[in-house]
């Protein structure tokens, strides 16, 4: 009998406890976040640190880390902690590490996500929930348009939108080399279809011709079949911008096929790292990649960089690690700006006022440029330099010293 | 749980070499060697893969021991304790024994800090860092290299010594320390919810923002061990079981009631996180019952089940979408009929060219039509109908509500998920019991003798394509409105291997087991997202082990469990006597 | 067992369908090959290159084609992890070429290289073949006698635990063997480039594959395999020490893998923790192709899906103006899979187990 009573009391409770959890504090239209004296500021870091695309999330990680330790680790006199998700690169891993973090009512702000699709998943709820979070690696153009719907009010990004940096690479191919028949290659990602798109429309705008639309899958490894076929258009340059292992393949490859001898090859950011360069070898010199503009970052940069070596022991292993330290220092910036001490060493951050802070972002002194946010969220300095590989970087430097163009 | 499957390796690999022991009598020196090395490798192992190092960063109890150095810790006493159990001997002897064991261990590690003084190689091994030296040596830096040697002396010392507690104190001691584990582990996730209630600050008191408090460890070691105790001594299980059955439903009727409610009202208490969770729990349950009809009933071993739920994701977002692909714009509810009928012309279709494919021919073929349609809906080809990578955006959710609302976000799709898997249990429940359902069952014990009888092998086996393909294609419209939106990405070869899993682990052809085992193999990596790709080896290490603790599942059917009770399914009962079948 | 109207109705109709299946499957593959090649958008000599590539990578499926195949005769279980085992040689190969590279040994010569390559694949067998036998004895031993799929899935764990282990010991980062100069040395053949590399990663595979069926066939070991594979029972009967063929049988498809690692690797320069997940996926469809538990089959499956890969979405597709046909060279190679298992259900060499045992 007595297992009955403790059934009905438990029942009772559960019903009280559901019913008490709509309760929220007034001050902020979004709510207020506690910081209990001897609480840390808790943030969090959501991408994709798991399966194939694992070094992307990984190095813009680090950054956030490096972001937090040259805090001292510190903000407002609370320890930084950062928290990780991971996105699995997909919608659905997105939504869920979203949905995780957005029920977590410590948290302060977020960077992330590292792939776009993550991002389409997840918004959503982050936004409901109140927060915002700073993107250092999404490109896909459509998450910062003016048109972009209310779920994306708490999202911003330090990358740039694809929309430039295709344009940019059309620009220098019909410009500079002016070269005029281009094929281009994707991998059946959202990322490397768009890029290629954007490009294949500037391009035919400019006057070139587009002579040949392939796609890969990702996992191929022979990519002479679709080399051959491209090659039987004869095209001057190829414009591939895929991510590491493909790309690798595709540009060690394209020497290994008849008639792409002498055609040029470029590819974007998702490969503009020292691994992508050691596995297409030798056959990527001369050739050309597209990224955001390192030498146009600050002198910070240098310094950034001995950082990372010193902490992951290695050169960076993507390329936006340097987005997501500047990612992480706009949100703890804002975080110091609006975050109201109290009395007793607490703090109080109003979530709106964060948000509109980081929104509100103004010739902030960032590694990878002077950084504005506009009212759509872009705030990353859209300056993308074309690099040529040579010798030196096939050696084992880098990144390279300068850009070729700008 | 965590811990305790990273030390599987230890318990795992361990009775391979006890077992052993009796037959092939081993001198007990050698023994204690034997398994010192191995608590070196298994050492070496947490530390070079980066259990040690990056789990340093998560406290289990704030301030005083971290998750990284609870591995390890509990690596050394592993050690200690495999090499010393099942041995009579003197208590001196145990205690250097379990020394022995636990120190050879620790000298590994040892030798990693020096080898790590002199060479930095972590160009290639990325975790043998300052950061792992500095755990090892608590910050001492080379000097301090006689540190894990000594601790884990000391380590393995303990656990021999624990070797002559008597067998009560050991268990009420491992009880609490589990619990101490799986509390710390679960803390963040226990404390978010509680900080919205009243009872934050309880939450704030027993945990940290990660892990337990310093007061909490306290607290849940007298509780798990007082708990422990209570049940060893009144055996409530016992007791109940001892009642007669009219006052035996007296007590379960208002528990079953109790945990209705708790279904209902979880989401709103627990938050969106654990709707979200459950959602997809839900969502691969109702696929883990389709397969469990072409799998479980039919024995038609089908790992290309992702084409089904792909084919109803894809026709739900064609069909509700607001976005540029978008094609009716209809509500969620009018387009789900139609993806499941969708669904089962896919599988009658698919079903058919692979009729007469038997065994393990059947899986790769099924294989290749996941991976076809898969390889498809991201393609070029299709790019103009589907959207190839761009994927299906704005499918709206079911019911529009604003966000504060009871029913917002994942909240509605865990009752649509929860109601929709509990009609396919129980449409699946009533299938098993019917002509048809036994007639699948035939066919899984023998095709041809199932055709002799006069079953039609070709209406049967497509129908268990169909219902199959009908409950996975429910699945991807639940799923495409639970996400909003539908890419090729999201459709993976690991969703296919993932059903088949849960299948297993849950136990063949039971539909309590499809719900053990989603929750088993869905639940609990996505409770553990912390650990990114660690929960990917915990829950390989997971697989692996319950397949020899329980190759039958955790709630195998009665026709499996007595399969197993014969020995091995198709091997005939004595052979597994015979020694040789090892 | 009279059946009625209906149920002879519909049967008709599946088997029409199944008909009209393979004409038009047959027909895409005529159709689509007459336009291709009536086009003249490509030489021959493209041709020729497609399928000296198809050939190299062929190869390589079919060595690793043979460890799950061997696995499959003797305990009739998929071996899910083989495709780890074959990433670990390839990791293996990768500190060996590395190192001879630093040593600045590798680049001096064709002997200097061909040294290289013979101790890089030598230690990829030591580290690879350790691996597999680790496996076995931890995930695979235990679970002899259970039903097929409780190792099935124990494998599937142990491919999870075998990447996720390597990527927690080396990183998520990418490896990528230095560059050879003796293997990008092409042979003199105009029109199309056929590089040494391609030559030797087929002449090894050749070599080896002759090897493990010479050691299959004719030594005593290998005859206790085969019999273990046709009865366990029966054989331990005849004393045969049955587990010890399982082991060997495991060592030696291992030895394999890990040598097609380093091959692999030599060709495609690339090595990272999910390395092994296509490659094996692909040559796990082969040894399916070529009748699973047949030796001869594996390396004729493997053959078959290497160049349905590299010529098929030119010569089956292009003529129909598909857009990106090569990526859709899986979806040919599982359909041919799938058109191969309707008209052979147990691939295509495979006869004996099929009925009996699976």
């Amino acid at each position: 009998m007595q297992l009955r009573k403790l059934g009905v009391l438990a029942a009772t409770a559960a019903l009280v406890l559901g019913a008490c959890s709509g309760a929220a504090t007034a001050t902020d239209p979004l709510g207020v976040i506690k910081v209990g004296a001897n609480d840390p500021i808790h943030v969090a870091f959501w991408g994709v640190i798991s399966g194939a695309d694992a070094s992307l999330g990984t190095d813009s990680l680090y950054g956030v880390q490096i972001a937090a330790d040259d805090k001292g680790g510190k903000l407002l006199g609370h320890a930084i902690q950062v928290t990780t998700e991971d996105g699995l690169c997909t919608p659905e891993g997105g939504a869920t590490a979203a949905q995780k973090l957005a029920a977590d009512k410590t948290i302060v702000g977020l960077v992330g996500s590292s792939c776009s699709d993550e991002t389409v998943g997840g918004i959503k709820a982050l936004t409901d929930a109140g927060l915002t979070t700073i993107s250092p690696s999404n490109t896909r153009p459509a998450l910062t348009l003016a048109s972009r719907g209310p779920e994306y009010a708490g999202y911003a990004r330090t990358a740039h939108s694809d929309a430039f940096q295709g344009k940019a690479v059309a620009e220098f191919v019909f410009n500079v080399l002016k070269l005029t028949k281009a094929a281009t290659i994707h991998d059946g990602s959202a990322y490397a279809e768009a890029l290629q798109g954007v490009f294949a429309d500037e391009f035919k705008k400019l006057g070139g011709s587009i002579v040949a639309q392939e796609a890969v899958s990702k996992g191929q490894t022979d990519m002479k079949p679709v080399l051959t076929k491209v090659a039987a258009a004869a095209p001057q340059v190829i414009y591939d911008p895929v991510f590491v292992a493909e790309g690798g393949y595709l540009w060690a490859q394209s020497k290994q096929v008849a008639g792409l001898e002498k055609t040029v090859m470029i590819g974007s950011d998702g490969m503009f790292t020292p691994d992508f360069v050691k596995a297409a070898g030798k056959a990527a010199e001369g050739n050309y990649l597209s990224s955001p503009n390192f030498s146009a970052f600050q002198a910070g940069y240098a310094d950034f960089l001995t950082k990372y070596k010193a902490k992951v022991g290695k050169d960076p292993i993507s390329a936006f690690h340097a987005h997501a330290y500047d990612a992480a220092n706009i949100l703890f910036n804002a975080i110091e700006k609006v975050a109201v001490k109290n009395s007793d060493n607490s703090l109080s951050i109003g979530r709106k006022a964060l948000r509109d802070a980081i929104f509100a972002t103004k010739d902030f002194k960032g590694i990878t440029g002077v950084l504005s946010c506009s009212a759509s969220g872009d705030c990353g300095a859209p300056l993308i330099a074309v690099y040529q590989i040579t010798s030196r970087e096939t050696g084992g430097t880098w990144p390279p010293a300068k850009p070729t163009w700008p | 749980m965590t811990v305790t499957s990273a030390g599987m390796p230890a318990t795992g690999a361990a009775p391979s070499a006890n077992g052993a022991a009796p037959a092939m009598p081993v001198s007990f020196q050698r023994r204690v060697i034997r398994t010192g090395l191995l608590g070196a490798v298994i050492a070496l192992y947490l530390c070079m893969v980066g259990i040690v190092p990056i789990f340093n960063a998560r406290p289990l109890v704030q301030g005083v021991i971290s998750l990284g150095q609870a591995a390890l810790i509990l690596s050394l006493f592993a050690t200690g304790f495999v090499a010393t159990r099942r041995v009579a001997e003197s208590s001196g002897r145990l205690i250097a024994d379990g020394a022995i064991a636990g120190g050879l261990s620790g000298v590994a590690l040892s030798a990693l800090v020096l080898l790590g003084s002199v060479v930095d190689v972590r160009a290639f091994l990325p975790n043998a860092s300052p950061v792992l030296y500095g755990i090892l040596t608590f910050n001492l830096g080379t000097i301090g290299f006689w540190i894990p040697m000594a601790a884990g002396a000391v380590l393995g010392g303990l656990a021999g010594a624990i070797g002559l507690a008597s067998p009560r104190m050991r268990r009420s001691l491992f009880v609490g320390l589990i619990s101490l584990f799986a509390l710390g582990l679960f803390a963040g996730l226990i404390r978010t919810p509680m900080l919205q209630l009243p009872v934050a600050e309880l939450a704030r008191l027993l945990f940290a923002s990660d892990g337990l408090t310093l007061i909490g460890a306290v607290v849940v070691l007298v509780a798990s061990v007082g708990l422990h105790h209570v049940q060893r001594t009144r055996r409530l299980d016992l007791q109940f079981a001892a009642l007669p059955p009219s006052r035996r439903r007296r007590i379960q009727v208002p528990l079953i009631a109790l945990a209705a409610v708790m279904i209902l009202v979880l989401p709103q208490g627990l938050g969106s996180f654990f709707a979200q969770v459950i959602a997809i729990v839900a969502l691969y349950v109702m696929m883990g019952l389709g397969l469990n009809i072409t799998l479980g009933l039919a024995g038609l071993l089908d790992l290309g089940f992702v084409a089904f739920f792909a084919v109803g994701a894809y026709t739900v977002g064609l069909l509700t979408s607001t976005a540029e692909f978008g094609i009716a714009q209809w509500p969620f509810w009018a387009a789900v009929p139609v993806a499941v009928i969708v669904a089962m012309v896919f599988g009658a279709f698919l079903g058919l060219p692979i009729l007469s494919i038997r065994g393990d021919y059947l899986a790769i073929a099924t294989m290749g039509f996941g991976e076809i349609i898969r390889i498809l809906a991201g393609s070029d080809l299709l790019k103009p109908i589907l959207g190839g990578p761009r994927g299906i955006i704005n499918i709206p959710k079911p019911i529009e509500v604003p966000p504060d609302s009871f029913l917002a976000g994942p909240n509605q799709i865990y009752y649509i998920a929860l109601i929709g898997a509990a009609l396919i249990a129980f449409v699946a429940w009533r299938l098993r019991g019917s002509r048809l359902g036994r007639a699948w069952i035939a066919i899984r014990e023998d095709e041809d003798v199932a055709e002799a009888i006069g079953i039609n092998l070709i209406q049967t086996k497509i129908l268990a394509y169909m219902l199959g393909a009908a409950f996975a294609g429910l699945g991807g419209a639940v799923f495409a409105a639970l996400v909003g939106s539908i890419f090729a990405s999201s459709i993976q070869l690991m969703v296919s291997i993932n059903v088949a899993s849960l299948i297993i682990v849950g136990g063949m052809g039971s539909i309590p087991g499809v719900i053990v085992g989603a929750i088993f193999l869905i639940g609990l990596p996505e409770l553990f997202r912390e650990f990114s790709e660690y929960r990917f080896l915990f829950y390989g290490i997971a697989l692996i082990a319950m397949m020899q603790l329980r190759p039958e599942g955790l709630l195998p059917s009665k026709i499996v469990r007595r399969e197993f009770q014969h020995g091995g399914g198709d091997e005939p009962p004595e052979s597994s006597a015979s020694p040789l079948a090892l | 067992m009279k059946a009625s109207l209906i149920e002879r109705l519909t049967e008709g109709a599946i088997v029409a369908f199944l008909w009209l299946l393979r004409v038009a499957v047959v027909l895409v593959v005529v159709v689509g090959s007459a336009l291709t090649i009536m086009s003249g958008r490509y030489s021959l000599e493209v041709y020729v290159g497609l399928v000296v590539s198809g050939l190299t990578l062929g190869s390589i499926y079919a060595l690793i084609a043979l460890g799950y195949t061997m696995v499959y005769g003797i305990l009739r279980m998929i071996n899910f992890a083989h495709g780890e085992i074959f990433m670990a040689g390839a990791f293996a190969g990768y500190f060996v070429v590395t190192a001879s590279d630093k040593l600045g040994f590798l680049n001096q010569g064709a002997v200097s290289a061909m040294i290289t390559i013979v101790v890089a694949i030598l230690v990829a067998v030591a580290v690879a073949t350790p691996v597999a036998l680790l496996v076995e004895k931890i995930a695979y031993r235990p679970l002899r006698n259970a039903p097929r799929l409780v190792p099935l899935i124990s494998a599937i764990g142990a491919s999870f635990v075998l990447q996720y282990t390597f990527r927690g010991l080396f990183g998520p980062g990418i490896y990528s063997y230095p560059t050879v100069d003796f293997l990008d040395r092409t042979l003199p053949i105009s029109g199309i480039i056929v590089r040494y590399v391609d030559v030797i990663v087929v002449i090894s595979a050749f070599v080896m594959m002759t090897g493990l069926y010479l050691f299959v066939m004719r030594t005593k070991l290998g005859t206790a395999i085969r019999a273990v594979s046709e009865d366990k029972d029966t054989a331990a009967l005849m004393g045969i020490d049955v587990n010890r063929a399982i082991v060997t049988t495991f060592g030696l498809g291992a030895a394999m893998a890990g040598a097609a690692g380093v091959l692999y690797a030599l060709l495609f320069r690339q090595v990272f923790f999910m390395t092994g997940f296509v490659p094996g996926i692909k040559a796990f469809t082969a040894a399916v192709l070529g009748g699973i538990g047949n030796i001869p089959g594996a390396m004729l499956g493997g053959l078959f899906l290497g160049q349905v890969e590299s010529i098929g979405p030119t010569l089956f597709l292009d003529g129909f103006n598909v857009p990106s046909p090569n990526q859709l060279k899986d979806v040919i190679a599982f359909t041919m899979l799938v058109l191969v298992l309707v008209f052979r259900p147990s691939g295509i060499l495979g006869e004996r187990i099929a009925r009996s045992r699976a």
